[in-house]
């Protein structure tokens, strides 16, 4: 058996449950892990060894007397910073919460938590998940496992670094525009961004609430149909979040893959910037695909990714100004007193938030102001129906889409930091999903020059069950 | 398209936000050029589209207008996070 650290889900869950280890030895195996790469890799901004070992003990007891527990009990895993975790530390990668306790947990970790897991620490991200590099971090970038002169992508690069790097078994993270998806492709971990409404966003730091999607990172299909299955369902304190009936995700995997219908969006291979050697990888994907489902992908049409690109950046930006408006220096974070309150306002946030963070306030506030709200924000609010409905046509003849998750693999750190416009690019194939709501998963599906990069299986609202169905057959036939 | 450092100014005050004339200028030439790039959203057509603010189909979500007591120690782990309280209360310098 290979090193614990390195395990899956499933394979930690079945050694558990065997007593081939126990979970304090699991645990111990990932903080070793941690502490052998962590200098280099920077993928955590907290660690709480105690906390998890203590958690891991709790599970091995319980285990001892025989209580039946859910197969993420005793497993260690990593949240995003930006996930509340009361009483431990949540910064949300910005100076402005450096030394914020939350009061209270956020959905997702709770069920967790009540499913026995292990809360190893908190991942590095792009302040308030602004970016796509890791590098917006107000503390420090993470690097790339695969190689340290590169990003890991972002914003949730901390998340994807430390499952690639086998620090935890999985984690957590966000997805608004592709922080999810985009690092788990950049890294060659499987990053699945659920349906908008299926997981509840209540305790995870505000961004762009119409678009932020509770999401999670994991080493296979497989254990990203066990983390669904546990985090995924209405939740009161989340009035967007869904009461429709969630599928037996571990079981639906399993059905085969013949006769699905997939589309393949012409636009999406026809964009400039796109790496021809990445078009090459998704395309072979695409192929090996066919040959499972025993039928070629149909074209489909979907408006060219980079007005969705455009769209977004309107409409996320608006969401970000009102949502940031909460860190006044008053109820809580960095304070930094002025002559009046006005003033208190203005420094503690001058001083408080980042570039990047400073730019989409500046951008959202100028798309919402009077004289502009009808040319920019509202006209982006028409064009995103429009991305919906493209999406709604499309799947009136086809299951499932495929596309690639980015122009390229893994970019260098530093790179891109100095041209915001050529960082959003960045997010192009991933952008139009987030707007339209649907599910969709990157999955590895090969390398260009040593770096990994993803396929992306985009389905139906609510339908995440075909999505990792297909994921995982076309994982197991890699 | 292009915004002065006026503009700039204004929309700082609004987001109640210090900039440093540093960051003044440079964002004025990045925003410029990103809002170049937005343009390409005028050439499409979307008359007698109804915009779209969020994706569900959801409308009027409520619950009972029930009291859920927090109790004391949910309100002194908030408190505790205050920059300035005195006992059970945010401080801010006086507005009026």
């Amino acid at each position: 058996m290979s090193a614990l650290n390195q395990l899956t889900i499933e394979q930690a869950s079945n050694g558990l449950t065997n007593k081939k280890f126990s979970s304090v030895e699991l645990t111990r195996a990932c903080l070793d892990q941690i502490a052998s790469t962590e200098h280099r890799l920077r993928a955590f901004l907290n660690i709480f060894p105690e906390h998890a070992l203590s958690q891991a003990e709790k599970f091995d007891l319980a285990l001892r007397r025989g209580e039946i527990l859910s197969p993420l009990a005793g497993i260690p895993y990593a949240a995003k910073d930006n996930f509340c975790t009361e009483g431990l530390p949540t910064t949300a990668g910005s100076k402005i919460l450096e030394k914020y306790l939350p009061p209270f947990e956020s959905t997702t970790t709770a069920r967790l938590k009540a499913a026995g897991a292990v809360l190893v620490g908190k991942t590095n991200l792009d302040e308030f998940a602004m970016g796509g590099s890791t590098e917006n971090s107000a503390f420090y970038s993470t690097k790339n496992p695969h190689d340290e002169s590169r990003v890991p992508g972002g914003s949730s690069g901390g998340s994807a670094a430390a499952v690639a790097s086998g620090e935890v078994i999985y984690s957590l993270g966000t997805d608004t525009g592709g922080s999810v998806r985009q690092p788990a492709s950049f890294c060659g971990v499987v990053g699945l961004k659920p349906t908008y409404g299926r997981t509840s966003r209540y305790g995870v730091i505000a961004m762009a609430s119409s678009l932020d999607t509770i999401s999670h990172l994991t080493k296979t299909v497989a254990d990203a149909a066990i983390v669904l299955q546990s985090i995924a369902g209405r939740d009161p304190y989340d009035s967007t979040s869904s009461n429709l009936p969630l599928d037996n995700y571990s079981e639906e995997i399993k059905k085969p893959v013949e006769g699905l219908k997939i589309g393949l969006p012409q636009e999406y291979f026809a964009v400039d910037g796109m790496d021809p050697q990445v078009k090459d990888a998704v395309l072979s994907a695409v192929k090996k695909i066919e040959e499972l489902i025993g039928a070629s992908a149909m074209p489909v049409s979907l408006s060219a990714p980079d007005y969705a690109l455009a769209c977004y950046y309107l409409i996320m930006p608006s969401e970000v100004s009102s949502n940031l408006a909460r860190y006044d220096g008053v109820k809580y974070g960095l304070s930094v007193p002025g002559l009046d309150l006005f003033d208190t306002y203005l420094q503690s946030r001058g001083q408080g938030l980042g570039s990047e963070v400073k730019r989409r306030i500046i951008l959202g506030t100028y798309a919402l102001s009077h004289g502009y709200y009808d040319a920019y924000y509202k006209k982006a609010c028409s064009v995103r129906a429009l991305i919906k409905k493209d999406f709604e046509r499309a799947f009136e003849s086809v299951d499932l889409i495929l596309a690639p998750v980015a122009p390229t693999a893994a970019f260098g750190l530093g790179e891109k930091i100095d041209d915001p416009l050529q960082m959003y690019l960045a997010d192009l194939f991933t952008i139009p999903m987030s707007l339209a709501g649907v599910p969709a998963i990157s999955v590895p599906c090969g390398a260009v020059g040593g770096l990994p990069v993803g396929l992306q299986i985009i389905g139906k609202w609510f339908d995440e069950k075909t999505v990792l169905r297909l994921a995982h057959h076309f994982e197991q036939a890699s | 398209m292009s915004l002065d450092i006026q503009q700039i100014d204004h929309l700082a005050k609004l987001a109640r936000l210090a900039l440093s004339d540093e960051e003044k200028k440079l964002f004025a030439s990045q925003l410029a050029s990103i809002f170049g790039y937005f343009q390409k959203l005028q050439s499409i057509d979307t008359t007698d589209i109804e915009p779209a603010s969020q994706i569900l189909p959801l409308k009027n979500v409520f619950r009972l207008d029930e009291i859920s007591a927090s109790g004391e120690e949910a309100r002194q782990k908030i408190i505790a996070n205050a920059p300035n309280k005195s006992n059970r209360h945010f401080v801010v310098k006086k507005i009026l």
